[in-house]
């Protein structure tokens, strides 16, 4: 069976998060940041293994962080950080069935309970608080 | 629907047709064409639909089928949202075509696909094999050891009281239409993810309290391409035509193996 016949979007449908909503523009949103925060542990576990080859070295690598462009991947890392935290406890509750409505008859025009509005705020909450936390952190390294 | 015209790629043999209604609006169609025994690559045919303000998506295919292009694959039944047979992308959005009207798409242009995530056998008709596999592999039936029917042939009824019906009946609207399962970002990368439409009638069966399966059921979902794969985007949800709500079910479900419910 070819590609074209199987028809699976594959990867593609991770990557436009604006079809179905909020809810899936937050499982882009995750997927994004869990990626991002997964380079910067790889970089950080390299950067701080560098003290053992040496206070020199370990030195020069911190040199390297305290530079405008340092300073703007450890802004990035605080709003992923913030938002990947925030919706993740979110995701969580909902995995244990906490917050996605109770099941009962469906009525027309049907509107899926399991999105309901305390999903939503916490979605906008996340994205919020991820964005006052980099403007914080912009603040803390880039003010005077 | 008043008259109908197809544009092939190269804009020859350009055909119309027109019936007695007057025209309302006119609206274009891009419809995928693939045959996967014949045809290396999909191509959209072009065709202009003068439609009613009632028309649905559905009633401009078969208008098209039956006027234009009667090569055109389709798979329909019960043109009214009940057979779950007519799902197809529209616009990019899994959809039934009988349950759109196409004055409410709001758009000049409708482009018509082939469900995602389905194989297609030809156009816009895809295979559903693995979906009832999936389906099946899950009991979708009440599983107890002892049955509505006894050997003395005596009838009794398994009884229920309406607050239990309330907890699955939402569940048990599925008209197994696979919407869910295309829309489903999961589904799209792992061929072998149960999905969401098996997953929630395993949901529907566990939550009956007539229902002994549970344990069975919980240990079928419980492996690497299961449950564990839904990272509730809630996008099955969104497209579902009958208000199942998927992501629901499935959360609720897992639940249980979660140990947030007994």
């Amino acid at each position: 069976m070819n590609k074209q016949h199987n028809n699976r979007i594959g990867i593609k449908a991770w990557l436009n998060p604006w079809r179905y909503g909020i809810e899936r523009f937050a499982y882009w949103l995750m997927r994004i940041t869990g990626v991002g925060l997964l380079v910067y542990f790889i970089m950080h576990i390299y950067e701080t293994s560098s003290i053992l080859d040496g206070k020199e070295i370990w030195n020069k690598m911190l040199d390297l962080t305290q530079t405008p462009e340092g300073h703007l991947i450890l802004v990035l890392v605080i709003g992923m950080s913030t938002f990947h935290t925030i919706n993740g406890i979110r995701i969580m509750l909902g995995h244990g069935g906490i917050g996605v409505g109770k099941a009962s008859r469906p009525d027309y025009p049907y509107a899926p309970k399991s999105q309901n509005m305390k999903n939503k705020l916490c979605i906008y909450a996340s994205i919020g608080l991820a964005a006052l936390a980099m403007l914080y952190s912009v603040e803390v390294m880039f003010g005077e | 629907m008043a008259a109908i015209k197809i544009h092939e790629e190269n804009d020859q043999n350009v055909k119309s047709i027109a019936a007695d209604i007057k025209p309302k609006n006119k609206i274009l169609f891009k419809i995928t064409k693939f045959n996967p025994h014949v045809d290396t690559h999909m191509k959209y045919v072009d065709y202009d639909v003068e439609y009613e303000h009632w028309n649905t998506v559905l009633d401009a295919l078969l208008m098209i089928k039956h006027k234009v292009d009667p090569s055109l694959a389709l798979r329909y039944s019960c043109r009214q949202a009940s057979c779950g047979s007519c799902g197809m992308m529209i616009n990019d959005k899994p959809s039934l075509a009988c349950f759109t009207k196409i004055n409410e798409l709001g758009s000049d242009v409708v482009k018509i696909e082939p469900m995602s995530n389905f194989p297609i056998l030809r156009d816009l008709a895809v295979d559903f094999t693995q979906m009832f596999n999936t389906h099946k592999k899950l009991k979708p039936y009440i599983i107890r050891s002892d049955s509505e029917i006894s050997q003395s042939n005596e009838i009794k009824e398994f009884s229920q009281d309406p607050d239990s019906v309330e907890k699955y009946i939402q569940f048990a609207n599925c008209i197994k239409c696979g919407l869910c399962n295309s829309a489903c970002p999961t589904m799209a990368t792992d061929s072998s993810f149960m999905g969401p439409q098996a997953l929630t009638q395993a949901y529907r069966y566990v939550s009956d309290d007539r229902d002994k399966g549970k344990n069975t059921r919980l240990k079928i979902i419980d492996e690497r391409h299961g449950i564990w794969r839904c990272h509730f985007a809630g996008s099955c949800s969104k497209v579902c035509p009958k208000g199942v709500d998927p992501a629901m079910g499935i959360q609720f479900l897992r639940s249980y193996l979660l140990g947030f419910r007994d």
